[in-house]
């Protein structure tokens, strides 16, 4: 077989080794919309809290939160302490055992990385010059 | 150059050039394929402690975003969509004193750029938000005054703070710039609130 057949051969398997490779060097990215809240949760020594969007928004419409429980549209304006949520307000206005599962239950929410800062999450965010 | 770049004679340049363009082509599939429809799970989507119990107790995003119609931004499920289609029936309100209102009316914005025309759908913003959420403190009530910019949009102001966010992200030009400037609603002076649906 001549060299250039086997440069050929060659270049065709590192097409294969790239294609094979690429899907593990992606970025690792959360799900589109996802809140972390970090502003005391690992201060006092719990995991930040990571809020999923896109499943509350299968059970209740925005409306729900960003009107009836106050919470205000741009994550990080909203000062949320868990004593807040203890006394019904914010998430506990259904994290109650009622409506949802109640506050007890710390490691589903308090469910993120060491370190994280507080924002909106999500890989789909469009580039630019926006701010969160 | 062309001997450079393809060393060696006609036909096995040939064969790596079919080579190269077979790879390339299934290169692109995998990647599209890895884009489409492709959640990643809890554990490793970059922001859960994989050792949280959480992990394994709560839904996957697969497993409650698959059933719904498709996208190929954000959450990759057209919202609107899936509750139009009845696919999901969220909860308007917790306390049975709320007020529930939904509006159905289009307003033309963006009049005299070089886009095609913005229809907003106050219809399918309100069956998720309340009025309350956008008017006054993002957008004045009367058409046509509250001074809305891509620029304010892209700084995540005005539309840009949901949609890049949570809502379909702005690189959708056309989901909003949906009309065009010929379309008859424009030429009859449809300037601002328009009838349902104006095309």
């Amino acid at each position: 077989m001549s060299r250039a057949c086997w440069r050929s051969r060659i270049a065709g398997r590192c097409g294969l080794l790239v294609m094979l490779l690429l899907p593990l060097v992606q970025p690792v990215q959360a799900e589109y919309g996802d809140v972390v809240l970090n502003r005391y949760a690992e201060k006092e020594g719990m995991r930040p809290v990571v809020f999923p969007h896109w499943f509350h928004r299968e059970r209740f419409r925005c409306k729900v939160c960003h009107h009836e429980l106050g919470f205000k549209m741009r994550a990080g304006s909203n000062d949320v302490k868990m004593n807040d949520i203890l006394d019904g307000k914010f998430c506990g206005m259904c994290h109650n055992n009622d409506v949802a599962w109640g506050p007890e239950n710390c490691d589903l929410c308090h469910s993120g990385k060491q370190g994280l800062s507080s924002g909106i999450y999500g890989g789909d965010r469009t580039g630019g010059p926006g701010r969160w | 150059m062309r001997a450079f770049i393809f060393p060696g004679k006609r036909w096995q340049r040939f064969g790596l050039a079919i080579h190269a363009a077979v790879f390339s082509l299934l290169l692109l599939a995998l990647s599209g394929a890895a884009c489409a429809g492709d959640w990643r799970s809890l554990s490793n989507d970059g922001i859960h402690d994989p050792t949280s119990p959480a992990v394994k107790r709560l839904m996957e995003p697969r497993d409650g975003l698959s059933r719904l119609p498709p996208d190929d931004v954000g959450n990759q499920v057209r919202w609107v969509h899936a509750l139009e289609q009845g696919l999901i029936n969220p909860r308007t309100n917790i306390l049975p004193e709320t007020k529930v209102d939904v509006l159905d009316k289009d307003i033309l914005m963006d009049l005299y750029g070089s886009m095609p025309i913005v229809r907003f759908p106050h219809k399918a913003h309100t069956q998720w938000l309340d009025c309350k959420n956008c008017h006054d403190q993002l957008f004045k009530m009367k058409t046509g005054t509250s001074g809305i910019s891509m620029l304010n949009i892209l700084d995540g102001e005005q539309c840009g703070l949901c949609h890049g966010a949570v809502a379909f992200p702005l690189s959708k030009c056309d989901r909003c710039h949906s009309v065009s400037r010929n379309s008859p609603v424009v030429k009859s002076g449809g300037v601002g609130d328009v009838p349902k649906g104006g095309k």
